[in-house]
């Protein structure tokens, strides 16, 4: 049970029940929706991004504890961040949960996004905690197409 | 599936059903004796694929060890002795499935090759603009996917016919989608996502009635229950050797003789012709027409001595077994708070869909694996029927008759784990 509950952390489990910015943003100028085909996993992320800065953040969809959380605790994080500082914190946030954490340096870095680590043992998971951000990635360049995992 | 009804005696004995030893049986399987994450491991996952026994890995690797060589051309003494084993192998076939000949069996790479050569070769011959393909709501991608294709290149249209809360098909509806315009019908048997047995001598009968050739994905039905594909009088039957214990990369479809003569090749190339000049070529005869290229010959083998290992034990034996486990199953599962079931036929083959109240299938998934047990989570590549009941994904048990009663309990203890995780 141990490493399970390494991976289901309670703050992981709370965000998953109780996601943050789970709504459709009304005056949302940029979204997009990702998909992950082998778990049937959708997420929409729906952004208000000006002057360079994520000004608003919300998502909807429907998904396994992972990605709810990951989605919940992604809004959470990126909220007034410019888009280099985003894509900075995905990549840190990737190495972390694909097991290279380590070598990211600051793991302060990350914040509460830490509890993920977890994740770098199931191998299988590691797209449900990234999709929400191959989402936000592909809402920040406009892109308006569907992103999948595969 | 006729349910044989199970003997007091095999009741109070579960797994020693009818002169069926489940432990005894469990010794063929290698692999049922491994542990994973450290827990004895619990293999529900067997609507995916099945384990194999050892008779059939023993097959593949004489096979390779001892008279590896291509079939079908050589002169020489391995080749003859593959050939003849690959050609034993499709009388095998042509046995377990009550075909009338063994041309009438095209060995392919699994089910969803066979429904591709239906499609793009009869389908591309025979139907047009405004035809209509009839298929079912709980149809796996691959008896849907083809189809679309051939409609886009023909512009035929698909017709669906739609399903009750249980998981049944609603045969009145069925009845009024077959028109003058219906040019097929594609059904699965059995079915991969609910379990439902569908009643098919009714259906097949209903369209050859009316003239309507019918092809039954049989992918989940070969394992569990007796086929007669003469008795079903469907023109086309498909299934693939991996879910019968055989190695994957080998599939069957069986079709009748005339319509295959008719038929133009699907793949053109080595094995499949007689004669080739720049000018002309003439095709081979049944069924190698069908059959470009070198075959999965360790394959074919492999699935000959799967088939050999299923009729040792008999369909009507595993089927009483499978049915008391898949009751008991049902029981232990609808006890647990949370849980609904997805798919309650009154007929089912052994599989159990079930999606856990506040908990994700993939979760469900990821915690059962942590105990040893392995199930499938998803769609089940049968995305229009979670549609159909409103789910996104479904966490599914699948039983073969090598399961026991003791790893059901296992299950329920790690479903219960999940709950107090999530709780």
């Amino acid at each position: 049970m141990s490493d399970l509950r390494e991976l289901y952390q309670q703050v992981i489990i709370d965000h998953s029940k109780k996601p943050r910015n789970f709504r459709k943003l009304e005056d949302a100028n940029r979204t997009a929706e990702g998909h992950n085909p082998l778990c049937g996993d959708e997420i929409t992320v729906y952004l208000l991004f000006r002057d360079d800065v994520i000004q608003g953040i919300g998502f909807q969809g429907s998904g396994c504890a992972i990605s709810k959380a990951s989605a919940s605790m992604m809004t959470d994080s990126v909220k007034g961040k410019t888009r280099n500082e985003a894509e900075h914190l995905f990549e840190k946030f990737h190495q972390l949960v694909i097991g290279e954490g380590d070598k990211a340096g600051d793991p302060g870095d990350l914040g509460k996004l830490a509890v993920f680590s977890g994740v770098s043992e199931f191998p299988v998971r590691v797209k449900c905690a990234t999709l929400p951000w191959h989402t936000l990635r592909a809402a920040l360049e406009g892109r308006g197409e569907t992103v999948s995992t595969e | 599936m006729t349910t044989p009804r199970s003997t007091v005696a095999a009741k109070a004995r579960p797994g020693r059903a009818a002169g069926f030893d489940v432990a005894r049986v469990r010794q063929d399987f290698p692999i049922l004796s491994r542990k994973v994450n450290g827990k004895p491991l619990v293999y529900l996952d067997n609507a995916a694929t099945s384990q194999k026994p050892e008779v059939v890995i023993d097959a593949v690797h004489e096979f390779l060890a001892t008279y590896n060589a291509n079939i079908h051309r050589g002169i020489h003494q391995l080749s003859e002795r593959g050939t003849e084993a690959y050609e034993q192998s499709r009388k095998k076939v042509q046995r377990f499935i009550n075909a009338a000949e063994s041309r009438e069996i095209i060995f392919v790479r699994g089910t969803t090759e066979a429904i591709n050569l239906v499609a793009q070769s009869y389908g591309r011959q025979h139907i047009r603009a405004g035809d209509e393909i009839v298929i079912t709501t709980m149809e796996h991608h691959s008896n849907i996917v083809p189809w679309q294709m051939l409609g886009e290149q023909t512009g035929a249209v698909l017709r669906v016919v739609p399903i009750d809360d249980d998981g049944e098909l609603l045969l009145a509806e069925y009845e009024k989608l077959l028109t003058p315009r219906t040019r097929l019908v594609a059904v699965v048997h059995v079915s991969n996502a609910l379990g439902t047995i569908n009643p098919l001598r009714g259906i097949i009968r209903r369209a050859r009635a009316q003239g309507v050739p019918v092809l039954v994905d049989g992918a989940q039905a070969a394992p569990h229950l007796a086929v007669d594909v003469r008795e079903l009088d469907c023109d086309f039957y498909a299934f693939s050797g991996h879910k019968v214990f055989g190695p994957t990369g080998i599939g069957v479809l069986y079709g009748k003789a005339e319509l295959l003569e008719a038929m133009p090749p699907y793949q053109g190339g080595g094995d499949m012709i007689k004669s080739v000049t720049f000018a002309k070529t003439v095709y081979n005869d049944l069924p190698y027409k069908f059959e470009a290229g070198t075959p999965h010959i360790a394959g074919g083998i492999g699935l000959g001595a799967a088939i050999d290992y299923v009729n040792g034990i008999g369909l009507d034996k595993i089927g009483v077994y499978e049915h008391q486990l898949l009751e008991y199953a049902t029981v232990a599962l609808s006890a647990i708070p949370g849980v609904r079931i997805i798919g309650t036929a009154k007929e089912k083959a052994s599989l159990i869909s079930f999606v856990l109240d506040g908990v994700h299938a993939h979760d469900v998934g990821t915690i059962l694996d942590h105990e040893g047990v392995a199930i499938r989570a998803g769609h089940h590549c049968t995305m229009p029927l979670m549609q159909r009941f409103g789910v996104a994904a479904t966490a599914r048990a699948s039983l073969a008759f090598y399961n026991t009663k003791e790893e059901i309990d296992v299950l329920v203890g790690g479903i219960h784990k999940a709950i107090e995780m999530f709780g």
